[in-house]
């Protein structure tokens, strides 16, 4: 196995981070920090509960702002390919298939997976195995070089 | 304090933690899914560490309080799905597959707005304009 890249560190110190934000909204506010769907009910205007769902994504975009702001040296921005079709269709798969299936990463892999739901952890376990065969294609197809 | 202090403060915190874990980074994420090439398993260590705090928080702090600090009204957020059904399959399976082909999922998308990277703004409408599709569908 070729293993490169690997930032333990700090993929955990960034994991607690996460975490924390998910319990505080939890025990604080009683809600699941599921980011697909307070992102979906904001936009589509779901009148209850529309005040923290816009902070908590403003909140969202500030926070690495702040973080830009003490010149914070972070684990860099690439998008391996910039096939602005695979870009479309990617972001169009990602925003349907997340209201289908009801969570993204946040709220079945971090909400989900810490409730112990079995509905989150076949979530999970679906969208990580067809992540790691389409870009098992992609790489096949030539698309992304790695 | 519970629609505007609680919401930010959180937002922030979940933008920071992402950014130090390398998720905003799409090329780290699409590393993680190479597991059949060059791996880099990092992902492992944000869901470890996120995990490490929200499974105590959901399994043992939760039933030591009865209602959350400062939304006594609404109480914990109650999950009505409980079944393992092909909308959750078929739904994350093309969620994987999107996931897979750029290295973005919603969270990252979001918190990566301020980068102003024009590719980053095409998946951040695109994605929310699936999410509109599925609505005009239901």
């Amino acid at each position: 196995m070729n293993i490169i890249n690997f930032t333990p560190i700090e993929s955990f110190t960034g994991g607690v981070f996460i975490g924390l934000a998910v319990a505080v909204l939890f025990l604080l506010r009683g809600n699941f920090a599921g980011i697909s769907g307070i992102y979906y009910n904001l936009i589509t205007f779901k009148k209850s509960g529309f005040l923290w769902r816009l902070f908590f994504i403003i909140g969202l975009i500030i926070g690495p702002i702040i973080l830009k702001l003490f010149n914070y040296q972070d684990l860099g921005f690439e998008i391996p390919h910039t096939n602005i079709l695979l870009i479309i269709i990617g972001g169009l798969l990602v925003g349907y298939g997340t209201q289908l299936g009801s969570g993204c990463t946040s709220g079945h892999g971090i909400c989900g997976i810490g409730r112990l739901s079995f509905r989150s952890i076949a979530a999970t376990f679906t969208f990580i195995l067809t992540g790691i065969i389409t870009v098992l294609l992609l790489r096949f197809l030539g698309f992304i070089n790695l | 304090m519970k629609n505007i202090a609680i919401p930010i403060f959180v937002g922030i915190l979940f933008g920071i933690g992402l950014t130090i874990s390398g998720m905003t980074n799409p090329s780290k994420v699409i590393g993680f899914l190479n597991i059949f090439g060059k791996w880099d398993p990092s992902l492992i260590f944000v869901m470890g560490g996120a995990i490490l705090i929200s499974l105590p928080t959901f399994l043992i702090l939760q039933k030591k309080i009865s209602y959350p600090f400062f939304n006594k009204e609404d109480g914990f957020q109650k999950i009505s799905f409980k079944n393992i059904d092909s909308s959750l399959l078929i739904g994350s399976g093309l969620f994987g597959i999107g996931w897979g082909m750029v290295g973005f999922c919603p969270g990252p998308s979001i918190a990566s707005l301020s980068m102003l990277n024009e590719n980053a703004l095409i998946f951040f409408v695109s994605m929310s304009l699936g999410m509109l599709i599925k609505k005009l569908l239901n």
